[in-house]
Protein backbone atom coordinates (compact mmCIF):
# COMPACT_ATOMS: atom_id res chain seq x y z
CA UNK A 1 0.00 0.00 0.00
CA UNK A 2 1.37 3.55 -0.15
CA UNK A 3 2.75 5.53 2.49
CA UNK A 4 -0.33 8.22 3.26
CA UNK A 5 2.72 10.43 4.12
CA UNK A 6 4.05 10.67 1.00
CA UNK A 7 0.88 10.28 -0.93
CA UNK A 8 -0.21 12.10 -4.23
CA UNK A 9 -3.07 12.53 -5.74
CA UNK A 10 -4.23 11.93 -9.18
CA UNK A 11 -6.23 14.60 -11.02
CA UNK A 12 -7.53 14.32 -14.47
CA UNK A 13 -8.06 17.57 -15.84
CA UNK A 14 -10.05 18.01 -19.23
CA UNK A 15 -8.74 21.15 -20.66
CA UNK A 16 -10.94 22.68 -24.01
CA UNK A 17 -8.57 22.93 -26.41
CA UNK A 18 -8.92 26.47 -27.53
CA UNK A 19 -8.84 28.23 -24.01
CA UNK A 20 -7.63 26.14 -21.21
CA UNK A 21 -5.24 24.16 -22.81
CA UNK A 22 -3.61 27.17 -24.25
CA UNK A 23 -3.79 28.43 -20.85
CA UNK A 24 -1.79 25.36 -19.63
CA UNK A 25 0.55 25.98 -22.87
CA UNK A 26 0.97 29.49 -21.73
CA UNK A 27 1.60 28.38 -18.02
CA UNK A 28 4.12 25.93 -19.33
CA UNK A 29 6.10 28.68 -21.50
CA UNK A 30 6.02 31.38 -19.21
CA UNK A 31 7.99 28.40 -16.56
CA UNK A 32 5.28 28.92 -14.14
CA UNK A 33 5.60 26.35 -10.95
CA UNK A 34 2.65 24.33 -10.63
CA UNK A 35 1.47 20.98 -9.03
CA UNK A 36 2.50 17.81 -11.03
CA UNK A 37 -0.47 16.35 -9.75
CA UNK A 38 -2.60 16.53 -13.11
CA UNK A 39 -3.26 14.33 -16.01
CA UNK A 40 -4.44 16.33 -18.89
CA UNK A 41 -6.99 15.47 -21.28
CA UNK A 42 -7.56 17.88 -24.13
CA UNK A 43 -11.15 17.88 -25.33
CA UNK A 44 -12.56 20.40 -28.40
CA UNK A 45 -14.75 21.93 -26.25
CA UNK A 46 -15.96 22.09 -22.11
CA UNK A 47 -19.17 21.07 -23.78
CA UNK A 48 -17.64 18.01 -25.18
CA UNK A 49 -16.91 16.67 -21.75
CA UNK A 50 -19.92 13.65 -20.91
CA UNK A 51 -20.95 13.57 -17.38
CA UNK A 52 -19.96 9.64 -17.75
CA UNK A 53 -16.45 11.11 -18.37
CA UNK A 54 -16.28 12.62 -14.62
CA UNK A 55 -18.14 9.27 -12.91
CA UNK A 56 -15.77 6.98 -14.89
CA UNK A 57 -12.83 8.52 -13.48
CA UNK A 58 -13.73 8.25 -9.96
CA UNK A 59 -15.04 5.00 -10.50
CA UNK A 60 -11.04 4.18 -11.83
CA UNK A 61 -9.22 5.33 -8.78
CA UNK A 62 -8.60 8.81 -9.62
CA UNK A 63 -9.16 10.88 -6.42
CA UNK A 64 -9.91 14.59 -8.41
CA UNK A 65 -11.29 15.59 -12.03
CA UNK A 66 -11.04 19.16 -13.37
CA UNK A 67 -13.17 20.30 -16.18
CA UNK A 68 -11.95 23.96 -17.22
CA UNK A 69 -13.51 25.72 -20.45
CA UNK A 70 -13.08 29.38 -22.14
CA UNK A 71 -14.81 31.91 -20.04
CA UNK A 72 -18.20 32.32 -20.61
CA UNK A 73 -18.98 34.37 -23.86
CA UNK A 74 -15.44 33.41 -25.36
CA UNK A 75 -16.03 29.77 -26.26
CA UNK A 76 -14.96 28.88 -29.76
CA UNK A 77 -17.88 27.73 -30.60
CA UNK A 78 -20.36 30.09 -29.00
CA UNK A 79 -21.94 28.65 -26.82
CA UNK A 80 -20.37 25.16 -25.55
CA UNK A 81 -19.34 26.16 -22.51
CA UNK A 82 -22.97 27.49 -21.25
CA UNK A 83 -24.63 24.41 -22.63
CA UNK A 84 -21.82 22.42 -20.11
CA UNK A 85 -22.30 24.77 -17.10
CA UNK A 86 -25.78 23.60 -17.10
CA UNK A 87 -24.89 20.86 -17.48
CA UNK A 88 -21.95 20.38 -14.23
CA UNK A 89 -24.48 22.74 -12.25
CA UNK A 90 -27.03 19.78 -12.21
CA UNK A 91 -23.88 17.08 -11.90
CA UNK A 92 -21.97 18.90 -8.94
CA UNK A 93 -25.52 19.24 -6.79
CA UNK A 94 -26.42 15.83 -7.29
CA UNK A 95 -22.95 13.84 -6.69
CA UNK A 96 -22.86 16.38 -3.64
CA UNK A 97 -26.52 15.23 -3.10
CA UNK A 98 -25.68 11.44 -3.02
CA UNK A 99 -22.36 11.90 -0.68
CA UNK A 100 -19.50 12.59 -3.12
CA UNK A 101 -17.03 15.23 -1.45
CA UNK A 102 -17.56 18.49 -3.57
CA UNK A 103 -13.90 19.10 -3.58
CA UNK A 104 -13.04 16.19 -5.79
CA UNK A 105 -15.38 17.05 -8.99
CA UNK A 106 -14.67 20.91 -10.16
CA UNK A 107 -14.84 23.31 -13.06
CA UNK A 108 -13.09 26.09 -13.79
CA UNK A 109 -12.76 28.64 -16.70
CA UNK A 110 -9.38 29.53 -18.27
CA UNK A 111 -8.62 31.38 -20.61
CA UNK A 112 -5.64 31.32 -23.13
CA UNK A 113 -3.63 34.42 -21.72
CA UNK A 114 -4.26 33.26 -18.50
CA UNK A 115 -1.37 30.91 -17.45
CA UNK A 116 -1.16 32.49 -14.12
CA UNK A 117 -4.50 31.79 -13.21
CA UNK A 118 -4.02 28.09 -14.37
CA UNK A 119 -1.16 27.71 -12.08
CA UNK A 120 -3.50 28.91 -9.54
CA UNK A 121 -6.29 26.57 -10.02
CA UNK A 122 -4.29 23.56 -10.19
CA UNK A 123 -2.24 24.46 -7.07
CA UNK A 124 -6.02 25.29 -5.58
CA UNK A 125 -7.29 21.66 -6.51
CA UNK A 126 -4.53 19.73 -5.87
CA UNK A 127 -4.62 21.12 -2.07
CA UNK A 128 -8.44 20.55 -2.14
CA UNK A 129 -8.22 17.13 -3.29
CA UNK A 130 -5.02 16.62 -0.82
CA UNK A 131 -7.01 17.45 2.02
CA UNK A 132 -9.58 14.61 1.18
CA UNK A 133 -7.32 12.14 1.01
CA UNK A 134 -6.85 8.90 -1.75
CA UNK A 135 -10.60 8.19 -2.75
CA UNK A 136 -12.75 5.49 -1.54
CA UNK A 137 -16.18 6.03 -2.83
CA UNK A 138 -17.14 5.12 -6.11
CA UNK A 139 -13.83 3.24 -6.77
CA UNK A 140 -14.41 -0.48 -8.00
CA UNK A 141 -12.49 -2.68 -5.98
CA UNK A 142 -11.89 -5.99 -7.64
CA UNK B 1 -65.23 4.81 -10.77
CA UNK B 2 -67.56 2.70 -13.23
CA UNK B 3 -69.20 5.83 -14.82
CA UNK B 4 -65.62 6.79 -15.97
CA UNK B 5 -65.16 3.29 -16.97
CA UNK B 6 -68.58 3.55 -19.33
CA UNK B 7 -67.61 6.73 -20.83
CA UNK B 8 -64.33 5.61 -21.38
CA UNK B 9 -65.52 2.55 -23.63
CA UNK B 10 -68.64 4.55 -24.76
CA UNK B 11 -65.64 7.08 -26.22
CA UNK B 12 -63.58 4.12 -27.87
CA UNK B 13 -66.16 2.52 -29.17
CA UNK B 14 -66.70 6.05 -31.18
CA UNK B 15 -63.44 6.60 -32.11
CA UNK B 16 -62.98 2.45 -33.67
CA UNK B 17 -66.46 3.28 -35.51
CA UNK B 18 -65.71 6.70 -37.06
CA UNK B 19 -62.23 4.77 -37.83
CA UNK B 20 -59.77 7.25 -36.07
CA UNK B 21 -57.58 5.09 -34.53
CA UNK B 22 -55.99 1.55 -35.35
CA UNK B 23 -54.85 0.31 -31.94
CA UNK B 24 -56.36 1.49 -28.35
CA UNK B 25 -53.94 1.27 -25.38
CA UNK B 26 -55.65 1.53 -21.69
CA UNK B 27 -55.89 -1.38 -18.75
CA UNK B 28 -57.52 -4.55 -18.26
CA UNK B 29 -58.44 -6.63 -15.63
CA UNK B 30 -54.91 -8.12 -14.00
CA UNK B 31 -54.83 -11.74 -12.92
CA UNK B 32 -55.36 -11.25 -9.34
CA UNK B 33 -57.38 -8.44 -7.16
CA UNK B 34 -55.80 -5.29 -7.03
CA UNK B 35 -53.92 -5.15 -10.63
CA UNK B 36 -54.78 -3.95 -13.65
CA UNK B 37 -52.68 -5.05 -16.21
CA UNK B 38 -51.93 -2.53 -19.76
CA UNK B 39 -53.79 -3.96 -22.72
CA UNK B 40 -53.91 -3.41 -26.71
CA UNK B 41 -57.26 -3.18 -28.25
CA UNK B 42 -56.98 -3.60 -32.12
CA UNK B 43 -60.58 -4.80 -32.33
CA UNK B 44 -63.67 -3.19 -31.28
CA UNK B 45 -65.21 -6.35 -30.04
CA UNK B 46 -62.34 -6.09 -27.12
CA UNK B 47 -63.40 -3.15 -25.87
CA UNK B 48 -65.00 -4.95 -22.70
CA UNK B 49 -62.27 -6.11 -21.47
CA UNK B 50 -61.22 -2.39 -20.49
CA UNK B 51 -61.41 -1.21 -16.91
CA UNK B 52 -60.83 1.86 -14.70
CA UNK B 53 -59.97 1.42 -11.44
CA UNK B 54 -57.79 2.72 -8.47
CA UNK B 55 -54.82 0.12 -9.37
CA UNK B 56 -54.09 1.43 -13.04
CA UNK B 57 -50.93 2.92 -12.15
CA UNK B 58 -48.97 2.06 -14.77
CA UNK B 59 -47.63 4.69 -17.21
CA UNK B 60 -48.76 3.67 -20.74
CA UNK B 61 -46.85 6.41 -22.56
CA UNK B 62 -43.86 3.90 -22.52
CA UNK B 63 -45.64 1.97 -25.28
CA UNK B 64 -45.85 5.01 -27.40
CA UNK B 65 -42.10 5.15 -29.33
CA UNK B 66 -41.71 1.44 -30.70
CA UNK B 67 -44.52 2.69 -32.78
CA UNK B 68 -42.69 4.75 -33.86
CA UNK B 69 -39.39 3.74 -34.42
CA UNK B 70 -37.32 6.03 -37.13
CA UNK B 71 -37.47 2.45 -39.63
CA UNK B 72 -40.82 2.53 -39.74
CA UNK B 73 -41.09 6.08 -40.27
CA UNK B 74 -39.90 5.51 -44.23
CA UNK B 75 -41.98 7.75 -46.65
CA UNK B 76 -45.14 6.72 -47.21
CA UNK B 77 -45.51 4.38 -44.46
CA UNK B 78 -48.33 4.17 -43.03
CA UNK B 79 -48.07 5.02 -38.94
CA UNK B 80 -50.66 3.77 -36.96
CA UNK B 81 -53.22 5.98 -35.32
CA UNK B 82 -53.25 5.21 -31.55
CA UNK B 83 -55.49 6.02 -28.91
CA UNK B 84 -54.40 6.30 -25.38
CA UNK B 85 -55.32 6.52 -21.90
CA UNK B 86 -53.69 9.08 -19.61
CA UNK B 87 -53.78 9.88 -16.59
CA UNK B 88 -51.94 13.27 -15.71
CA UNK B 89 -48.39 11.76 -15.48
CA UNK B 90 -48.66 9.84 -18.62
CA UNK B 91 -49.75 12.96 -20.24
CA UNK B 92 -46.56 14.57 -19.05
CA UNK B 93 -44.78 11.39 -20.16
CA UNK B 94 -46.18 12.56 -23.58
CA UNK B 95 -45.67 16.01 -24.01
CA UNK B 96 -41.98 14.90 -23.32
CA UNK B 97 -41.62 11.98 -25.86
CA UNK B 98 -43.52 14.98 -28.88
CA UNK B 99 -40.84 17.35 -27.48
CA UNK B 100 -37.85 15.08 -28.14
CA UNK B 101 -39.65 13.88 -31.70
CA UNK B 102 -39.97 10.60 -30.53
CA UNK B 103 -43.58 10.25 -31.04
CA UNK B 104 -46.09 12.45 -33.62
CA UNK B 105 -48.69 14.41 -31.82
CA UNK B 106 -51.03 13.86 -35.05
CA UNK B 107 -51.06 9.91 -34.86
CA UNK B 108 -51.97 9.89 -31.31
CA UNK B 109 -55.54 10.66 -29.50
CA UNK B 110 -55.32 11.19 -25.92
CA UNK B 111 -58.05 10.51 -24.04
CA UNK B 112 -57.54 12.21 -20.59
CA UNK B 113 -58.91 11.50 -17.23
CA UNK B 114 -59.04 12.83 -13.72
CA UNK B 115 -57.32 11.07 -11.71
CA UNK B 116 -58.05 10.44 -8.02
CA UNK B 117 -54.57 8.98 -7.34
CA UNK B 118 -53.81 5.23 -7.68
CA UNK B 119 -53.56 2.85 -4.73
CA UNK B 120 -49.66 1.45 -3.77
CA UNK B 121 -50.21 -2.12 -2.61
CA UNK B 122 -47.64 -2.05 -0.69
CA UNK B 123 -49.04 0.44 1.68
CA UNK B 124 -52.15 -2.28 2.16
CA UNK B 125 -49.38 -4.60 3.66
CA UNK B 126 -48.42 -1.95 5.45
CA UNK B 127 -51.32 -1.46 7.37
CA UNK B 128 -51.53 -4.67 8.97
CA UNK B 129 -53.22 -6.77 6.37
CA UNK B 130 -51.51 -10.04 5.43
CA UNK B 131 -51.44 -10.46 1.75
CA UNK B 132 -49.34 -12.98 0.87
CA UNK B 133 -50.80 -15.43 3.94
CA UNK B 134 -55.07 -14.72 2.81
CA UNK B 135 -56.03 -14.43 -0.49
CA UNK B 136 -58.26 -11.68 -1.26
CA UNK B 137 -61.36 -12.57 -3.45
CA UNK B 138 -63.02 -9.81 -3.66
CA UNK B 139 -62.58 -5.49 -3.48
CA UNK B 140 -64.46 -2.95 -3.80
CA UNK B 141 -64.69 0.57 -3.59
CA UNK B 142 -67.00 3.13 -1.89
CA UNK B 143 -66.81 6.70 -1.03
CA UNK B 144 -63.53 6.95 -0.46
CA UNK B 145 -63.51 3.43 1.31
CA UNK B 146 -61.39 0.21 -0.46
CA UNK B 147 -63.47 -2.93 0.79
CA UNK B 148 -61.45 -6.06 0.90
CA UNK B 149 -62.72 -9.35 1.39
CA UNK B 150 -60.48 -12.36 1.88
CA UNK B 151 -61.11 -16.38 1.31
CA UNK B 152 -62.93 -16.52 4.94
CA UNK B 153 -64.91 -13.85 3.71
CA UNK B 154 -63.53 -11.66 6.31
CA UNK B 155 -64.18 -8.12 5.46
CA UNK B 156 -61.99 -5.05 5.92
CA UNK B 157 -62.02 -1.64 5.44
CA UNK B 158 -59.61 0.72 5.12
CA UNK B 159 -59.09 4.61 3.70
CA UNK B 160 -58.05 5.10 -0.05
CA UNK B 161 -56.72 8.47 1.51
CA UNK B 162 -54.02 6.69 3.04
CA UNK B 163 -53.56 3.82 0.51
CA UNK B 164 -52.75 6.25 -2.20
CA UNK B 165 -48.87 6.07 -3.77
CA UNK B 166 -46.32 8.77 -2.59
CA UNK B 167 -46.28 10.23 -5.83
CA UNK B 168 -50.12 10.61 -5.91
CA UNK B 169 -50.36 12.48 -2.30
CA UNK B 170 -48.83 15.21 -3.62
CA UNK B 171 -49.64 15.46 -7.67
CA UNK B 172 -50.72 18.75 -8.58
CA UNK B 173 -51.19 17.41 -11.93
CA UNK B 174 -54.10 15.44 -11.65
CA UNK B 175 -55.95 16.61 -14.76
CA UNK B 176 -53.37 15.82 -18.44
CA UNK B 177 -51.61 18.60 -19.72
CA UNK B 178 -52.49 17.71 -23.27
CA UNK B 179 -55.40 15.66 -24.30
CA UNK B 180 -58.27 15.27 -27.17
CA UNK B 181 -60.82 14.66 -25.14
CA UNK B 182 -61.25 14.86 -21.17
CA UNK B 183 -63.11 12.85 -19.13
CA UNK B 184 -64.15 13.91 -15.73
CA UNK B 185 -64.61 17.35 -14.39
CA UNK B 186 -61.62 19.79 -15.32
CA UNK B 187 -60.21 20.72 -11.95
CA UNK B 188 -56.78 21.08 -11.03
CA UNK B 189 -55.57 20.12 -7.50
CA UNK B 190 -54.86 23.35 -5.75
CA UNK B 191 -53.27 22.88 -2.66
CA UNK B 192 -50.31 21.40 -2.96
CA UNK B 193 -48.46 19.48 -0.17
CA UNK B 194 -44.86 20.67 -0.50
CA UNK B 195 -43.49 18.19 -2.54
CA UNK B 196 -39.82 18.17 -2.01
CA UNK B 197 -40.08 18.58 1.62
CA UNK B 198 -38.53 14.87 1.46
CA UNK B 199 -35.15 15.97 -0.32
CA UNK B 200 -34.60 19.02 1.91
CA UNK B 201 -34.70 16.72 4.89
CA UNK B 202 -32.44 14.47 2.82
CA UNK B 203 -30.27 17.21 1.92
CA UNK B 204 -29.60 18.28 5.41
CA UNK B 205 -28.31 15.44 6.70
CA UNK B 206 -24.33 14.96 6.93
CA UNK B 207 -22.29 14.02 3.54
CA UNK B 208 -21.74 10.36 5.11
CA UNK B 209 -25.04 9.23 6.23
CA UNK B 210 -26.17 10.18 2.64
CA UNK B 211 -23.36 8.48 1.22
CA UNK B 212 -24.47 5.33 3.15
CA UNK B 213 -27.74 5.88 2.31
CA UNK B 214 -26.98 5.96 -1.39
CA UNK B 215 -24.75 2.64 -0.73
CA UNK B 216 -27.39 0.91 1.34
CA UNK B 217 -29.94 1.28 -1.54
CA UNK B 218 -27.91 1.09 -4.45
CA UNK B 219 -26.53 -2.32 -2.65
CA UNK B 220 -30.43 -3.96 -3.04
CA UNK B 221 -30.22 -3.47 -7.01
CA UNK B 222 -30.20 -6.64 -8.62
CA UNK B 223 -29.58 -4.94 -12.09
CA UNK B 224 -32.71 -5.98 -13.79
CA UNK B 225 -33.11 -2.92 -15.58
CA UNK B 226 -36.85 -2.48 -14.61
CA UNK B 227 -36.75 0.89 -13.72
CA UNK B 228 -35.54 1.78 -17.13
CA UNK B 229 -38.37 -0.42 -19.10
CA UNK B 230 -40.78 0.92 -17.12
CA UNK B 231 -39.08 4.15 -17.63
CA UNK B 232 -41.41 6.46 -21.10
CA UNK B 233 -38.68 8.48 -21.07
CA UNK B 234 -35.85 5.83 -21.83
CA UNK B 235 -36.45 5.19 -25.35
CA UNK B 236 -32.56 4.67 -26.32
CA UNK B 237 -32.45 1.83 -28.77
CA UNK B 238 -29.14 1.08 -27.06
CA UNK B 239 -29.05 1.92 -23.74
CA UNK B 240 -25.12 2.84 -21.74
CA UNK B 241 -25.38 0.16 -19.74
CA UNK B 242 -25.48 -1.89 -22.44
CA UNK B 243 -23.21 -0.66 -24.66
CA UNK B 244 -20.16 -2.19 -25.32
CA UNK B 245 -17.90 0.51 -27.48
CA UNK B 246 -17.40 2.58 -24.34
CA UNK B 247 -18.37 -0.04 -22.13
CA UNK B 248 -19.27 2.25 -19.28
CA UNK B 249 -20.50 -0.25 -16.71
CA UNK B 250 -19.12 -3.54 -16.30
CA UNK B 251 -21.70 -6.79 -16.25
CA UNK B 252 -21.30 -7.47 -12.53
CA UNK B 253 -22.54 -7.23 -9.59
CA UNK B 254 -19.70 -4.94 -8.31
CA UNK B 255 -21.58 -2.05 -6.23
CA UNK B 256 -19.24 0.62 -8.27
CA UNK B 257 -20.76 -0.77 -11.74
CA UNK B 258 -24.36 -0.60 -10.08
CA UNK B 259 -23.87 3.02 -8.39
CA UNK B 260 -22.72 4.07 -12.28
CA UNK B 261 -25.58 2.44 -13.44
CA UNK B 262 -28.12 4.28 -11.06
CA UNK B 263 -26.03 7.46 -11.67
CA UNK B 264 -25.76 7.47 -15.00
CA UNK B 265 -29.60 6.23 -15.30
CA UNK B 266 -31.22 8.83 -13.07
CA UNK B 267 -28.83 12.14 -14.68
CA UNK B 268 -30.11 11.00 -18.01
CA UNK B 269 -33.77 12.11 -16.65
CA UNK B 270 -32.16 15.72 -15.93
CA UNK B 271 -35.46 17.98 -16.88
CA UNK B 272 -36.92 14.71 -18.44
CA UNK B 273 -38.35 12.83 -15.52
CA UNK B 274 -41.81 13.93 -14.54
CA UNK B 275 -42.03 11.90 -11.40
CA UNK B 276 -44.84 9.53 -12.53
CA UNK B 277 -43.91 6.76 -9.98
CA UNK B 278 -42.99 3.92 -12.81
CA UNK B 279 -39.27 3.15 -11.60
CA UNK B 280 -40.18 2.77 -7.94
CA UNK B 281 -43.18 0.70 -8.75
CA UNK B 282 -41.05 -1.57 -11.26
CA UNK B 283 -38.33 -1.96 -9.07
CA UNK B 284 -38.40 -5.68 -7.58
CA UNK B 285 -36.21 -4.87 -4.72
CA UNK B 286 -37.72 -1.53 -3.47
CA UNK B 287 -35.17 0.59 -3.89
CA UNK B 288 -35.24 4.08 -3.09
CA UNK B 289 -35.21 5.74 -6.31
CA UNK B 290 -37.58 8.85 -5.68
CA UNK B 291 -35.48 10.04 -3.35
CA UNK B 292 -32.48 10.82 -5.65
CA UNK B 293 -34.59 10.89 -9.08
CA UNK B 294 -36.94 14.25 -7.42
CA UNK B 295 -33.40 15.75 -6.00
CA UNK B 296 -32.74 16.53 -10.08
CA UNK B 297 -36.57 17.25 -10.77
CA UNK B 298 -35.92 20.25 -7.95
CA UNK B 299 -32.35 21.58 -8.83
CA UNK B 300 -33.85 21.78 -12.45
CA UNK B 301 -36.87 23.74 -11.47
CA UNK B 302 -34.57 25.94 -8.93
CA UNK B 303 -31.68 26.47 -11.18
CA UNK B 304 -33.79 27.25 -14.31
CA UNK B 305 -36.72 27.45 -13.61
CA UNK B 306 -38.22 24.95 -15.56
CA UNK B 307 -40.60 21.81 -15.53
CA UNK B 308 -40.76 18.92 -17.37
CA UNK B 309 -43.94 17.97 -19.69
CA UNK B 310 -45.59 21.00 -19.22
CA UNK B 311 -45.36 22.97 -22.26
CA UNK B 312 -44.69 21.41 -25.88
CA UNK B 313 -42.82 24.97 -26.32
CA UNK B 314 -40.48 25.19 -24.04
CA UNK B 315 -36.63 24.39 -25.25
CA UNK B 316 -35.40 21.51 -22.49
CA UNK B 317 -33.10 22.78 -19.77
CA UNK B 318 -29.89 21.20 -20.82
CA UNK B 319 -29.99 22.01 -25.05
CA UNK B 320 -30.56 25.67 -23.88
CA UNK B 321 -29.35 28.01 -21.63
CA UNK B 322 -29.38 31.96 -20.12
CA UNK B 323 -25.69 33.79 -20.20
CA UNK B 324 -26.87 34.68 -16.27
CA UNK B 325 -27.24 31.29 -15.30
CA UNK B 326 -26.05 29.99 -11.92
CA UNK B 327 -22.17 29.71 -11.36
CA UNK B 328 -21.01 29.77 -7.95
CA UNK B 329 -20.06 26.24 -8.38
CA UNK B 330 -16.73 27.45 -10.43
CA UNK B 331 -13.58 27.31 -8.69
CA UNK B 332 -11.82 30.31 -8.83
CA UNK B 333 -7.76 30.49 -7.75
Amino acid sequence: MENINNWEPKIVAFLCNWCSYAGADLAGVSRIQYPSNIRVIRVPCSGRVDPFYIIKALQNGIDGVLVSGCHPGDCHYISGNLIARRKFALLKSFLEYIGIEPGRVQFSWVSAAEGDRFAQIIEKVTREVKELGPINKMVKKI
Amino acid sequence: MKEIEEKIKETIKKLFKENKIDIFIGYSEGTLPLRSTPCLITKPDDIEKLVWNSYCSNNLAVYLPRFFLPQQQKKDAKLPRIGILAKGCDSRSMVGLIKEHQIPRENIYIIGINCKGMIDIEKIQNTGFKMQEVEIVAVEEKGGKVLLEDEDNKKIELKKEELLADVCTSCQYNVPVIYDVLIGEEKRKTKEKERAAFIEEFEKKPLEERWKYFQEQVSKCIRCYACRQACPNCYCKECFAEQTKPKWIGVTDNISDIMFFHIGRIFHQAGRCVDCGACVRACPMGVDLRVFTYKLIKDVKEFFEYEAGISLEEAPPLATFKSDDRQEFITEP
